[in-house]
C-alpha cells in the first residue's frame, strides 16, 4: 500500500525518547534461566506468532489479554501508538512471556499487558516487575497507571504491591486504573523485583539470535493445562 | 472377620479440571477402578464416597446417592463419608469393615474433591473450617498458618532446618514430574527456590517459616478402590493387595490443648495399631505414602510412624534415605506436595499408589524394587484424626 508521508506525519503519534532497557537474567524455580530483554519493533511479527494461539484460550482471560496485546503490538509495529515498548522473556531462546506498556508523558507511564506463555514459574510476576523497573528506575518516571483484566493479575499487582486505586478510567473501558508510585515501588522492590546484570554472554547471544516460538499445541497445553481422563 | 483385599484401583490425573464437575470426576475414577477389577457380571454391593466440601463448594449434598444412580449401581448401598482431609482413609476403613464383617462382598470406595471451582481464598477458608470454631477459626487461622507455627516449634525443638524442608519439596516435585496423575509436573531446584536471591519471588513466604514450595497445591481430582474378601480376590486377574492392618486415632481438636503441640500422638497411635494388626514393624515397610500437605509433615510423620527417631527425619530426608532407592522411599508418587491434595480423594489416592507399587506395575523410574509391604498415613484436621493402613502384596 503506498504511504503518503504527509498523512503519516499526521497519523503517527509523537514519540517520547526512551532509554533502552538493560537485559537481565533471572533464575526460575526449576533452575532455568529467564532472559528479560527489550524487543525491537521488527521482532513484533515473530512475537505475534506466540500471542496468536492464546487468542482462543478462555481460561484465566488469556483470550482478552492476548487480543489486546496483539492489537497493541501491531499498533506499535505500524506506528499507530505513542511511545510503546515491549519486553520479552526467553528461556533458551524460546519466548515464554511478553509485557508491554507506553509513556503517557515523561512523568507518567501506562502498563499495557502481561502475557505468560509458560505457567507455574512466576514468569508473569517477573516480567511485570521488569516493566515497573523500566518505568520507575530506568526511565525515572513518577508513576505508572495499571489495570487488570484477570483475577490473577489483580492479585499479583493490586494486592501484592499493593497499588493505589485511582478514579482514572481504563483506556479500554474496563475497571478503573490503579497507580504504582515511586514510594510503593521502593517498598515492594526487595521482594518483587529481581534479576542479575549483565546477562552472561552465551545466554544473551542465544536470546538475541532468535525468538523461538513453540507449536500452538504446546502453548495451548502450557496455558490451558488440560488434564486427561 | 474376613481378610480384605483390593482388587481394583483407579484415579484420574489431579490438577485444575475446569471441564469436569465433582460428579464427573467421581464417576471417571470409579469406572477406572471397576474396569481394573474386572468384576464382569458381578456388581458392587456398597459404595462409600469420601468428600469434605461438596456442600460448601459445589452446593451439593447426598453425593453418594447421586453417584450410584449415575453409575447404574442401584440398588447398591451408598454413603458419603466426611472426616476432613482424612475422609478418603475413613471411607476406605468403612469399606474394609463392611467387607470384613461379612455383610458385603464387593465394595467400592471413591474419594473426590473439586476445590479449584472457587478462589484460593475461599478454598483456604473452606479447609480452615475444620479448625476449632471458637478457639481457632474465629481468629482467622488457616491451615498454612497452623503448619507454619507447628514448623517453627518443630525447628526449635528438633533442629529441623529450611534446607531439610526444601529437600522434601525437591524430592517430591521430582517424583511428581514422573507421575502422570500428578497435579504439579515440574521438578524444582534448590537454586531456584532457595539459594538464588531470585527465590524471594519464586518461593515467597506463605506462613513463616513455610514458603510456597513447602505447601501442596489446591487440586481437583478423584481416586477409587474396589474391595472384596481375600478368598474371592484370588479369582481375579490382577494380583490382590491385602489390607493387612489399619489404625485410627484422635487427638484434641486445638493445638494449644495438646501437652506438646509437636507430638503427633494420633499419628503414632494409628500407625502402631496398623502395624500391630499386620504383625509388622516400621522396618518391614518398603514404601510409604505420608500426608505431606506441608513439607514439615512428611518429616514429622516419618518420625512418628517409627521410620526414624524424633529429630532424625529431616536429616534422613536431606541425606536421601527417603528417596526412591533409599532406606524407606516416601511419597514416590510426589505426595500431596506434587501429586496434589483434592482433600476427599487424598486418602484413597495414597492407597491406589501403594497398590500400584505392590503390584509392581510402575515403570522403573517410580517402582520401588520388590516392594511387598506399604504404609499410608492420612492426616485429618491438624493431626486430630489420623488413619493408617498397612498393605501387603499377596503372592499368587
Amino acid at each position: 500500500m503506498p504511504v503518503d508521508m504527509e498523512l503519516e506525519a499526521v497519523l503517527r503519534p509523537p514519540i517520547i525518547p526512551m532509554p533502552p532497557y538493560p537485559p537481565k537474567v533471572i533464575t526460575l524455580a526449576n533452575g532455568k534461566k529467564l532472559v528479560v530483554r527489550q524487543a525491537a519493533r521488527e521482532d513484533v511479527p515473530t512475537i505475534l506468532k506466540g500471542v496468536y494461539p492464546c487468542l482462543f484460550i478462555e481460561r484465566d482471560y488469556y483470550d482478552i489479554v492476548s487480543a489486546r496485546l496483539y492489537g497493541e503490538l501491531l499498533a506499535w509495529y505500524r506506528y499507530r501508538v505513542k511511545s510503546e515498548y515491549c519486553l520479552i522473556g526467553q528461556i533458551d531462546g524460546y519466548l515464554v512471556g511478553a509485557v508491554n506498556g507506553r509513556l503517557e508523558n515523561e512523568k507518567v507511564g501506562m502498563s499495557y499487558h502481561t502475557l505468560a506463555i509458560d505457567r507455574g514459574l512466576r514468569i508473569g510476576s517477573h516480567l511485570f516487575a521488569a516493566k515497573m523497573e523500566y518505568h520507575m528506575e530506568i526511565m525515572g518516571q513518577e508513576e505508572v497507571l495499571i489495570v487488570a483484566e484477570s483475577p490473577i493479575g489483580f492479585r499479583r499487582w493490586m494486592i501484592e504491591y499493593p497499588l493505589e486505586k485511582t478514579n482514572i478510567p481504563h483506556e479500554l473501558g474496563g475497571g478503573d486504573s490503579y497507580r504504582l508510585t515511586q514510594d510503593i515501588y521502593n517498598l515492594a522492590k526487595p521482594r518483587l523485583v529481581v534479576g542479575d546484570r549483565p546477562v552472561p554472554q552465551e545466554l544473551l547471544d542465544k536470546a538475541m539470535d532468535e525468538i523461538i516460538i513453540v507449536d500452538d499445541d504446546i502453548i495451548h497445553e502450557k496455558i490451558a493445562g488440560l488434564k486427561g481422563r | 472377620m474376613r481378610d480384605v483385599a483390593i482388587i481394583g484401583v483407579g484415579m484420574i490425573p489431579f490438577g485444575r479440571r475446569d471441564e469436569d464437575t465433582l460428579m464427573d470426576m467421581l464417576a471417571y475414577a470409579s469406572l477406572k477402578a471397576l474396569d481394573d477389577a474386572g468384576l464382569g457380571d458381578k456388581t458392587v454391593d456398597a459404595v462409600y464416597v469420601a468428600n469434605m466440601g461438596a456442600a460448601l463448594l459445589q452446593h451439593q449434598t447426598a453425593i453418594a446417592s447421586s453417584l450410584v444412580d449415575r453409575l447404574s449401581l442401584i440398588p447398591a448401598a451408598a454413603e458419603a463419608i466426611e472426616n476432613g482431609p482424612a475422609s478418603g482413609a475413613s471411607a476406605v476403613k468403612n469399606g474394609l469393615l463392611a467387607v470384613a464383617s461379612g455383610y458385603y462382598d464387593y465394595v467400592m470406595v471413591v474419594g473426590g474433591e473439586k476445590m479449584r471451582e472457587v478462589t484460593g481464598w475461599r478454598a483456604t477458608d473452606f479447609v480452615a473450617t475444620m479448625t476449632h470454631p471458637l478457639a481457632e477459626y474465629v481468629y482467622g487461622i488457616t491451615l498454612p498458618g497452623m503448619a507454619g507455627m507447628f514448623t517453627r516449634l518443630y525447628m526449635e525443638k528438633y533442629g529441623v532446618t529450611r534446607e531439610q524442608l526444601i529437600s522434601v519439596a525437591i524430592k517430591n516435585q521430582e517424583m511428581g514430574a514422573l507421575n502422570p496423575y500428578s497435579h504439579v509436573e515440574m521438578a524444582i531446584t534448590k537454586e531456584g527456590i532457595y539459594d538464588s536471591p531470585h527465590s524471594v519471588v519464586n518461593n515467597p513466604p506463605v506462613a513463616d517459616p513455610l514458603h510456597l514450595y513447602d505447601a501442596c497445591p489446591v487440586s481437583d481430582g478423584a481416586a477409587a478402590v474396589i474391595l472384596c474378601p481375600l478368598e474371592m480376590a484370588k479369582k481375579f486377574s490382577k494380583p490382590p493387595v491385602l489390607i493387612a492392618g489399619f489404625g485410627q486415632a484422635t487427638d484434641t481438636q486445638t493445638l494449644q490443648e495438646r501437652e506438646d503441640p509437636t507430638d503427633l500422638k494420633a499419628v503414632t497411635l494409628a500407625a502402631q495399631k496398623a502395624f500391630d494388626m499386620a504383625k509388622l514393624k516400621p522396618g518391614d515397610i518398603h514404601v510409604a505414602e505420608l500426608h505431606d500437605a506441608f513439607t514439615i509433615l512428611e518429616i514429622a510423620e516419618s518420625e512418628h510412624v517409627g521410620f526414624f527417631k524424633k529429630g532424625e527425619g529431616g536429616k534422613a530426608a536431606i541425606s536421601g534415605k527417603t528417596r526412591l532407592g533409599g532406606q524407606i522411599p516416601i511419597n514416590v508418587s510426589g505426595g500431596l506436595k506434587a501429586r496434589g491434595h483434592p482433600v476427599g480423594a487424598t486418602g484413597v489416592a495414597q492407597v491406589v499408589e501403594i497398590v500400584f507399587q505392590l503390584r509392581h506395575e510402575l515403570n522403573k523410574e517410580r517402582q520401588v524394587k520388590n516392594a511387598k509391604n506399604g504404609l499410608t498415613v492420612n492426616f485429618g484436621g491438624f493431626g486430630n484424626n489420623v488413619l493408617a493402613f498397612v498393605l501387603r502384596r499377596v503372592e499368587q
